[in-house]
């Protein structure tokens, strides 16, 4: 009893220690730059002027991108694992498609940089500027490495992910609800968007906001492919950076104490961030389960 | 009598054929959804068999990379790297896992058993690179990289898909044979050894699988820990040592194409092992499972 | 022994029963629906009149409801269920090409054994189904009347926006009822329906058949005789018989509620209503 309860403390002790040895190695930082340091542009480690906010707006465009596309996808690949599958094919594909999260960073990243990059810089960025140009998203010169990429790499990378537990949600609705809708005269489509979606809004919703939490925190894959690019920039096809990437970048050539400060300032913001992120997630996990005992 | 065998008939309507219509899109769509995945899945693993295969020889896994200007040489300090970086990892996270696991479903109060789990959950929420930049200010500060540093990142990463497997698992226990055991007068302790771990050996070994899987495939943790190394095999854990996922992050970086071509043929065996270990884990799991619920 | 057309007798309480009056809106003709290898109910000849009530009775396990689930392709849902003969439909059979499930159900309507109505509000249960089938001209009136028809108005009429689970198992179930009679059903199939109720909200339901068959032809499967014989102007008795692979239902006696329960053409149905077996 006490050696397993021992280790569970070292489990609490390990979480808060975490914290703490990030702040304490951020002070420098902090000290110097102070709260600024969110809102200051530039990162210049010739005139040790550091600023995070080029990283918190790659952090934020490339997750929130992703998750944009990666939403429906995994709906809908959940939906067909648990409603429109072919019996035989649920388990097959379910099992694909978890294969896919089974696959390790660096293996995309590496795939990102040398496969997925040069066909997107020479096929898809120019297509989408000959077409679309007009749009800031899309102006720029296409190149092999940049944002595009990057959120295409975070969306394999949430998709597994939000896909498994969308189809554990979707096969927890019960079946005398969907009957009830089938036996109006619904189609299936009708009776997943009335019934299967409403109920389980709740958990999608956590599901989702988990694969951003994902998508947060990805050093390796986005530091492979996003061009490790500065400033701040409309255009998808321009390099940028996140603060994870940042992290995965700089650090092992950081010379100065006030650099690698820095970059752990950077981690902070980013452990703030994925707690949030991971709290959000469980708040509406608990309001969903008081909503299905409780009232309407 | 015309009008009400119009009323009922059972051909479709214009409204229920374009209600129809619209069901069949959607179903389409969702179709195209799990393929477009399955698509990419099989490009990745196509793309790394391929491009891997090539540079796959003899020196490849027994030497380790050439000086500066030669040509061949291969990767073996990063397959022995890997090897015990990984090994090493599971040593700390098995018993640490397994301890919390069993402190969480057998011994502790309601409230705090779930105040663990949240604490298990977030742990495994953390970015894998802010483990790392805690582990390089807690050990490597000051004293230096070495492997079982990295070791100590990884086992951080595993430890809470250890603890998860093992809660699921014996939770699966019933609870007439944990009464079974009390009634006779063995003491909580002797009960959970005797009689509930046996039964959660095949969960409990199934969740290492996929947690060292996972380690095994982990990059950000080892940057800051173990990655600056001498270009030697070494079986030293207080030595720096190279991993597999570092030295394709490395090599990914190179412009000379040969450094990719030898990433890619690491990326070949990680994948490999990883594929695999996920596979029979889950085979695994599943027939576990399934004899646990008999 | 089998009777397949109820036959005349004159009662002195209801108005004429006979076959040659009422129109037929099911014929069943060698229905067989088997899940799987295995039957579960075996070659039913029944027909369904117009108007009335029929309720089906029998021991459990005898496929009474998978019967009742075959007459608006419910069973369809199940992917091993596979239905053998014919389901006439005012003459088309539902099981026949160009078919469409959809169309089916439309028109005969269910209410389960466990009241399930969605996670939505009171308003939005009987809307939601008129919404997705079109009829969304006058919503408001006609959420009114279906709950009125239901007998539920009055209780629910200030607290249309609140959820439903907020109201008890017997409300519920008349909600579910308002939902599969707001889409305008020519049937409603009712598959042990106050099984899970109270007797005070059981009655409710049962007196609500007596006014929805002048609108609706009602088809109530129950294991208990006593309702059928309260609500119910034909009886249908199946019965479970024994093969070597198990057993499957089949139907024994239909006809008159009175004649079925004092005078059984059939020792099986006269040892089921005497209660002797089942």
């Amino acid at each position: 009893m006490g050696l397993t309860g021992a280790a569970t403390l070292a489990a609490f002790l390990l979480l808060f220690g975490i914290a703490w040895k990030i702040l304490d190695l951020s002070r420098p930082a902090i000290s110097r730059y102070g709260f600024g340091f969110i809102t200051h542009q530039g990162w210049d480690t010739v005139h040790r002027q550091f600023g995070a906010l080029d990283l918190i707006w790659g952090t934020a465009i490339t997750s929130f991108l992703a998750l944009l596309v990666a939403a429906p996808v995994s709906i809908a690949i959940g939906l067909y694992l648990s409603e429109l599958a072919p019996r035989g094919f649920r388990l097959i594909i379910g099992t694909l498609v978890e294969l896919l999260a089974a696959i390790p960073s660096v293996v995309l990243g590496l795939w990102g940089i040398l496969v997925l990059g040069p066909f997107v810089g020479a096929h898809i960025e120019p297509w989408l500027q000959r077409h679309l140009g007009f749009i800031p998203l899309f102006s720029g010169s296409p190149q092999n490495v940049g944002i595009l990429i990057a959120v295409l790499v975070l969306t394999i990378m949430i998709v597994p992910i939000c896909s498994s537990i969308c189809r554990e949600l979707f096969l927890s609705v019960p079946s005398e609800l969907e009957e009830g809708a089938m036996a109006l005269g619904a189609t299936r489509w009708e009776m997943v968007r009335g019934v299967v979606l409403p109920y389980t809004r709740s958990g999608v919703s956590a599901a989702l906001i988990l694969g951003l939490g994902r998508a947060v925190g990805e050093a390796i894959a986005v530091s492979m492919v996003i061009g490790a690019g500065f400033g701040i920039h409309w255009s998808l096809f321009a390099t940028g950076d996140t603060l994870a990437s940042k992290i995965a970048n700089q650090y092992q050539s950081a010379d100065t104490d006030i650099l690698r400060s820095s970059l752990v300032y950077l981690a902070g913001i980013l452990l703030i961030i994925s707690l949030l992120v991971n709290l959000a997630a469980q708040v509406i996990v608990r309001r969903f389960s008081y909503q299905r005992v409780g009232g309407t | 009598m015309a009008t009400e065998a119009a009323r009922f008939t059972l051909s479709p309507s214009r409204r229920t054929r374009r209600r129809k219509l619209v069901n069949f899109a959607m179903q389409g769509l969702a179709t195209l959804a799990a393929l477009s995945a399955v698509a990419v899945l099989a490009l990745v693993i196509v793309s790394v068999a391929q491009r891997g295969a090539k540079a796959l020889n003899w020196d490849f896994f027994t030497k380790t990379a050439a000086t500066f200007g030669e040509s061949g040489g291969g990767v073996a300090n990063a397959l022995v790297g890997s090897l015990v970086l990984v090994a090493l990892a599971t040593a700390i996270a098995l018993p640490v896992g397994v301890l919390i696991a069993l402190y969480v479903s057998e011994f502790a109060p309601p409230r705090i058993a779930d105040l663990a789990r949240l604490v298990l959950d977030v742990l495994n929420g953390l970015p894998s690179i802010i483990i790392g930049v805690f582990v390089y200010g807690l050990l490597v500060v000051g004293s230096g990289q070495a492997a079982w540093k990295g070791s100590f990142a990884l086992a951080i990463i595993m430890l809470p898909l250890v603890a998860r497997a093992t809660q699921e698992v014996l939770a699966l226990v019933p609870p007439t044979l944990r009464e079974g055991a009390l009634a006779l007068g063995a003491s909580r302790w002797r009960t959970v050894l005797g009689v509930v771990l046996p039964t959660s050996v095949g969960g409990i070994l199934t969740g290492t699988v996929l947690a060292v899987a996972r380690a095994a495939g982990e990059t950000a943790p080892l940057l800051f820990t173990t990655s600056i190394v001498a270009n030697t095999v070494t079986w030293d854990p207080r030595q720096p040592m190279l991993s597999i996922p570092l030295s394709i992050f490395q090599l990914s970086e190179s412009p000379d194409p040969a450094d990719h071509a030898r990433a890619w043929a690491l990326a070949l065996v990680l994948l490999s092992f990883i594929l695999v270990a996920s596979l029979t884990a889950r085979t695994l799991l599943a027939r576990s499972r399934r004899k646990l619920e008999r | 022994m089998r009777t397949v057309a109820p036959i005349e007798i004159a009662q002195p309480h209801e108005a004429s029963l006979s076959a040659s009056d009422r129109e037929a809106v099911f014929e069943t003709r060698g229905l067989t629906v088997s899940y799987g290898k295995a039957p579960a109910v075996s070659n039913v000849d029944l027909s369904i009149y117009r108007n009335l009530v029929t309720a089906i009775i029998g021991p459990s396990g005898c496929g009474k409801s998978t019967f009742l689930r075959s007459l608006n392709r419910m069973n369809d849902l199940v992917p091993s269920a596979k239905v053998e003969g014919e389901v006439l439909y005012h003459g088309q059979n539902i099981y026949g090409d160009g078919v469409d499930p959809v169309e089916v159900r439309r028109r005969i309507g269910m209410v389960f054994q466990k009241p399930n109505p969605f996670p939505k509000s009171i308003y939005d249960n009987v809307a939601w189904g008129l919404r997705v089938l079109g009829m969304k001209d006058d919503l408001d009136g006609r959420v009114e009347r279906a709950l009125t028809q239901a007998a539920l108005w009055d209780e629910v009429k200030d607290r249309l926006k609140k959820g439903a689970f907020g109201l008890s198992g017997g409300q519920q179930q008349r909600l579910c009822l308002a939902r599969a009679i707001a889409v305008e059903p020519d049937v409603v199939l009712l598959d042990e329906p106050a099984s899970a109720l109270d007797p005070i909200a059981t009655s409710k339901i049962e007196d609500l058949m007596h006014e929805l068959k002048n609108d609706y032809t009602l088809v109530i499967v129950t294991h208990n005789m006593q309702q059928a014989a309260r609500v119910a102007d034909l009886t249908a008795f199946f019965t479970l018989e024994r093969t070597e692979q198990g057993g499957h239902g089949v139907l024994v006696e239909y006809g008159e509620t009175p004649k079925i329960f004092t005078q059984p053409a059939d020792r099986r149905t006269e040892g089921y209503v005497t209660g002797r077996f089942g």
